[in-house]
């Protein structure tokens, strides 16, 4: 059966294949199997036949980010495999030679050196050539301009970086003030870092007030630039209600001084008509990347107690953080919402701190952006569209590993604070965010591929990869949030979410994702989702007249049991509470307290698998992950996927 | 009545309350015995605020040029503010509340006087008692009786009149093994697994002192738990040093070589002033307006809460492991038996028996667990985390079981039959009540001042059907498997509802719940029609 899949899906063959190894539970160390680790060009696959149970564990080479080869033990030799979707895969392999060669392809097969090599391009579902270029037509940018009222008097579109020589990480397409003309704006990105001039990113019809985002202007201790010094009048200009505008420095100010050393830096308000300059300290792409690594290792500990974890959550800095990019989005939603005023916001070269700090914002003040549609939206405009270095930064290719940086994590997991924070004000769930986070990992489809427009296009990724958004949107029942209502008081206009420290959570659902004994065993999402459903059908029923008459099965069974099928996976199993004192008693086998209970109304591992842990869309989310690229395989294999934590 | 003597000064116009989630409003002010009374003035609105005195767990004054604010402190966790004109009355107020808050008499406490329309003194008190769980599990009669050797209270001031214990052992034995047991806490049986004939029993710590004592009626009686089996589990929620360390003052731990088929397995758990302080540490930091990540991650990491919640579900987990995994009996105690061994106990029943997971079912445990079984809920939560006095008895331990009640909630939220507002009104009633419920200190005491004929019952009231609609679990899906908790560090949270319950992030949350329960409801409805 795994031939069957596998030729299907991969033409090309199995590498490779070793048998008895072993795959170590994290969580559990008494849990470990033993089966055997088939590599192919795509995918490392672990497959156990536990009694007859056949169980299948996928592993996309792309998103390996790391294949440790330790030293052997008597047992075998330890292979460690970090993935970028926070799984972590301890595998032992019997023989050092074998693991060697694993340890090696796989290292070659996680590395592409070229973008030839990823995954995109050799991914290839079922699906004719009109239907896969009308999954790039799904998202355009220029209806999510219109959906904010523009062009209009105030902002035109610009044809000035067509051909993307203004500036190369830009994108074609950019909205500017209506009295920007195309020398003040090419002189304004001549006096900015890789020319990326204050552009438009979010505009309120409600009061004029916008976003404009650029990169830090080359002032050094001195220099001015007329044009730059009009590019921002204009901005000015074009709120009408307003006589002043902010600039946002997202840097500490010391960063920013220390880049006036190098002849670049920020604005200097005697030089600008009418602007107030504020920094907000969010840190460079090197402590969140640091910060981030040091925040897993607290996530890969085996058993720490709460001290250990909350110490180390705390040296991590990562959730202080978060709370810097928030409280920026905060600033700039409020000065839009609240005082009316435009914002320029700039970094250093405006496509990582500034994408988040607009993005967030963006999400705060229009519950547009809080819909399904609306993030994928947001994402490909403040991030795609606008340059962010997805390749560089997601280290898609064997690349400079300074390069490499949890940015976008970190504007995933904001929404999911504010998610938390507004249970109804989302119309997508977690588990979207989830989705999301593992494509831009996973180079399965092409938005992420490279590091901006002009990179996409000469890769010719519209010609050649499909499309994330159109697959999102084909499921998006599957990530809809049930408690989310279009008319409900937290849906409306600005969000304003409490920034108090406590208001801050680890986010179990992505960081621990695999840990599936961490995660609540029962999901209330899932069992309301089936209500919803059956609420409305049930409407529809009344609606048409039919006489209302549910079969008596529908009417004993509460949703749960149909919508989870029979296993409403209470099914756990104890965690470790016993420190292993049972070893130590001569009279009770290890055995005894993790031997499955001989009664079949007891919990068992399979139904564990099947229905825990869907709160946090684990579950769900692994049958349709880049993990098992294959959405067509019979559900009872989908076991495969979830097996892996 | 006498309460006049401390009220100088009964009404003050003009007073301005200021109020977590409400904006500021001016009104009259009125101190009675029990209660303070805040109503609103203002043109088309007429709010009025009613606490318990009771309720009242610190209070700070301040005085500049003619009037006063008074800062008051709740047990329940809200902090309200009243600025008072004139400083004489300002001054009044004060002193009314601080004696009037912590009088001592039970009997002139505000459930002694709570006559509510829609309740009678004739209506039954209390929902389960030792005798009524005996004569519902048949399965016991064989080999377990019902005692009331307790009846006058003689044997255990801090038990029950009737306990549980095993066929073999005559009241005599009985009254021999409370000598040899502290406060006369014997084994008492407090849980039976159908699923297997498993018990567990709780007690305090076996007298054993510095010279080794031993007691052969004691281990007669702890052999006849086990009959039949070839051995049991003793957890005691003490380390082993510290087990060691009790024989230096008259207590001690089962030795291997007299209980030579009990297992015992030490679980060091906080009680006491330790939990107090972790309490007002944790409050503390929930009030802490520095806005700083790392401070704030610090002083929660250094309240040691969260690990004492960890503690507290893993003990549990352990003990259910026993019982349901490794099918022993299982007898606990640390050392009084009133505190963790409660706690503990009375997770694992959770944990293990769907009966105790209904609304009505987890109000009989605590009744039997907790009240019955003699916790000193007077002592413990005489204050709470704002307290300026020097703590005596308080612990919450009550407050830490709900705590880990709730993080079993967020981890099954389909298994329990209550909802959080449950936990949310237990964690305000224990501490300051309308209900004699949890007066006093144990089953003793409130006979002794008439609880239960003078006073109405919380457990009851909360059973009328407005309000068990309101505590009940929308989305409760009965199931008969065990429900595991995972103590990993990322599973546990801290219980926003409760410690953070005044601030406006809680309302958002609320109204989730309460969607939810619509949804289920049209839904119903739907379903029905």
């Amino acid at each position: 059966k795994l031939k069957e899949t596998m030729w299907k899906n991969n033409p090309k063959k199995i590498l490779s294949a070793v048998e008895n190894v072993r795959l170590l539970d994290r969580v559990s160390p008494r849990r470990s199997r033993v089966g055997t680790l088939y590599l192919t060009a795509t995918h490392s696959i672990f497959v156990v036949n536990e009694a007859g149970v056949r169980n299948e564990t996928w592993v996309l080479h792309s998103l390996v980010f790391s294949a440790e080869k330790q030293a052997a033990t008597p047992s075998g030799c330890p292979l460690i495999i970090h993935c970028k979707n926070f799984q972590v895969l301890h595998f032992v392999i019997p023989r050092e030679r074998e693991c060697h060669d694993v340890h090696l392809s796989l290292q070659r097969l996680s590395q592409p050196e070229s973008y030839e090599e990823l995954y995109c391009f050799s991914y290839k579902p079922n699906v004719d050539e009109v239907e896969r270029r009308q999954e790039w037509d799904f998202l355009d940018l220029k209806t999510d301009y219109s959906r904010m009222g523009l062009p209009n008097s105030l902002w035109k579109l610009s044809p000035v970086n067509r051909h993307y020589k203004v500036s190369d990480t830009y994108p074609a397409d950019l909205f500017v003030p209506e009295s920007a003309t195309p020398p003040v704006i090419v002189g304004s990105s001549k006096f900015r870092s890789r020319g990326r001039f204050p552009a438009l990113s979010y505009y309120s019809k409600e009061n004029h007030a916008a976003i404009c985002r650029s990169s830090q202007p080359l002032s050094g201790f001195s220099a001015r630039c007329l044009e730059d010094e009009q590019m921002l009048e204009a901005i000015l200009r074009s709120n009408p209600c307003s006589d002043f505008m902010y600039v946002v420095d997202t840097r500490p100010k010391l960063n920013a001084i220390a880049n006036r050393a190098a002849g670049k830096g920020y604005e200097n308000e005697d030089n600008y008509s009418n602007i107030k300059f504020q920094f907000i300290g969010i840190e460079n792409i090197h402590v969140m990347r640091n910060s981030q690594q040091k925040m897993l290792e607290v996530c890969e500990l085996r058993s720490p107690s709460m001290s250990d974890f909350l110490e180390g959550l705390e040296s991590s800095g990562w959730l202080k953080h978060i709370k810097a990019v928030l409280d920026a989005g905060i600033f700039i939603a409020k000065a839009v919402a609240e005082e009316g005023v435009s914002v320029l916001v700039h970094c250093s070269d405006g496509w990582d701190r500034t994408a988040q700090v607009c993005s967030v914002a963006s999400v705060l003040l229009d519950p547009y952006y809080r819909t399904i549609r609306g993030i994928m939206v947001l994402i490909e405009k403040d991030w795609i569209s606008f340059g962010h270095k997805f390749s560089h930064r997601c280290n898609h290719l064997d690349g400079d590993p300074k390069e490499v940086s949890p940015v976008i994590d970190q504007f995933l997991e904001c929404v999911w604070q504010l998610m938390e924070q507004f249970p109804c004000a989302f119309e997508f769930s977690e588990r979207l965010l989830i989705t999301i986070h593992s494509h831009i990992y996973s180079c399965q489809y092409g938005n992420f591929i490279g590091n901006n427009q002009r990179e996409r296009i000469e890769l010719g990724v519209r010609e050649r990869t499909h499309s994330l958004w159109s697959h999102l949107w084909t499921n998006h029942a599957d990530y809809i949030n049930p408690l989310y209502r279009p008319d409900h008081s937290q849906t409306q206009g600005l969000l304003r979410p409490s920034t108090a420290p406590y208001s801050f959570k680890f986010w179990r659902g992505l960081y621990n994702r695999f840990d599936r004994g961490m995660h609540p065993r029962q999901s209330v999402e899932d069992y309301l989702r089936a209500i919803q459903e059956e609420t409305q059908q049930l409407e529809e029923q009344l609606a048409s007249h039919k006489q209302v008459r549910l079969s008596s099965a529908t009417c004993d069974k509460s949703p749960t049991v149909r919508a989870l099928g029979n296993d409403l996976s209470l099914a756990n199993t104890p965690q470790d509470y016993t420190d292993g004192f049972i070893t130590n008693s001569p009279k009770a086998p290890d055995d005894s307290l993790i031997l499955q209970p001989q009664d079949s109304s007891q919990t068992s591992e399979p139904s564990f698998s099947n229905g825990s842990d869907q709160e946090s869309g684990i579950a769900d989310l692994s049958c349709r992950s880049p993990l098992s690229e294959d959405s067509t395989r019979d559900p009872d294999s989908d076991e495969a996927a979830y097996s892996a934590a | 009545m006498e309460f006049s003597e401390h009220i100088k000064t009964a009404n003050v116009e003009d007073v301005v309350l200021r109020q977590p989630l409400h904006p500021p409003s001016r009104g009259t002010l009125c101190i009675t015995g029990h209660h303070l009374l805040f109503s609103d003035r203002e043109e088309g609105s007429s709010r009025q605020v009613l606490l318990l005195l009771r309720n009242i767990d610190a209070i700070e004054k301040r005085t500049s040029g003619s009037s006063g604010t008074i800062t008051i402190k709740c047990k329940d966790l809200q902090v309200l503010q009243l600025d008072i004109p004139g400083m004489e009355q300002c001054l009044n107020i004060a002193h009314s509340i601080e004696t009037l808050s912590c009088l001592d008499s039970v009997s002139e406490m505000y459930p002694f006087f709570y006559r509510p329309a829609d309740l009678s003194l004739q209506d039954q008190w209390g929902l389960s008692s030792p005798e009524s769980y005996y004569s519902q599990m048949k399965e016991l009669h064989g080999r377990w009786r019902l005692s009331s050797v307790n009846r006058d209270y003689s044997v255990c001031p801090s038990y029950p009149p009737a306990v549980i214990v095993p066929n073999s052992i005559d009241d005599d034995t009985l009254r021999k093994v409370a000598k040899f047991r502290q406060g006369g806490r014997f084994p008492v049986l407090c849980y039976y697994h159908r699923k297997n004939g498993m018990v567990i029993m709780r007690s305090s710590q076996p007298l054993t002192g510095a010279n080794r004592k031993r007691c052969k009626e004691d281990e007669l009686l702890l052999q006849a738990v086990i009959d039949g089996s070839d051995k049991g589990y003793i957890i005691d929620t003490r380390s082993s040093q510290q087990a060691q360390q009790a024989r230096m003052t008259g207590g001690g731990f089962e030795s291997k070589s007299c209980y030579s088929h009990w297992k015992r397995l030490h679980r060091q758990m906080e009680r006491g002033k330790a939990l107090q302080e972790s309490l007002i540490k944790l409050v503390e930091a929930c009030g802490d307006e520095s806005n700083n990540m790392d401070r704030w991650l610090s002083k929660l990491e250094n309240s040691k809460w969260l690990s004492y919640v960890q503690t507290a579900l893993s003990t549990a987990g352990l003990l259910a492991e026993c019982v349901e995994r490794d099918g022993h009996s299982v007898l606990v105690h640390g050392s009084e038996g009133t505190d963790s061994s409660l706690l503990i106990s009375t997770l694992a029943q959770l944990i293990m028996d769907p009966c105790c997971r209904t609304l009505d079912g987890f109000l009989a445990l605590l009744e039997r667990e907790w009240l019955q079984a003699g916790h000193p809920f007077q002592q413990r939560c005489a204050h709470s985390a704002y307290s300026h006095t020097r703590l005596q008895q308080e612990s919450p331990v009550f407050l830490l079981l709900l705590d880990c009640v709730w993080q079993l909630w967020r981890q099954f939220p389909l298994a329990l039959g209550f909802s959080e507002a449950l936990l949310l009104r237990l964690a305000t009633e224990v501490y300051a009540s309308d209900y004699g419920t949890f007066l006093c200190n144990s089953d003793q005491e409130r006979c002794a001042v008439g609880v239960k004929d003078k006073t109405h019952c919380l457990f009851q009231a909360l059973l009328r059907p407005r309000e068990k609609d309101y505590y009940s679990n929308p989305l409760y899906e009965p199931t008969e498997l065990a429900i595991w908790p995972s103590v990993h560090p990322q599973s546990l949270q801290l219980w926003r509802g409760f410690f953070l319950r005044w601030t406006q992030q809680i309302r958002h949350l609320e109204e989730a719940q309460e969607e939810i329960r619509n949804m289920v409801i049209e839904w119903g409805k739907l379903a029905l029609s």
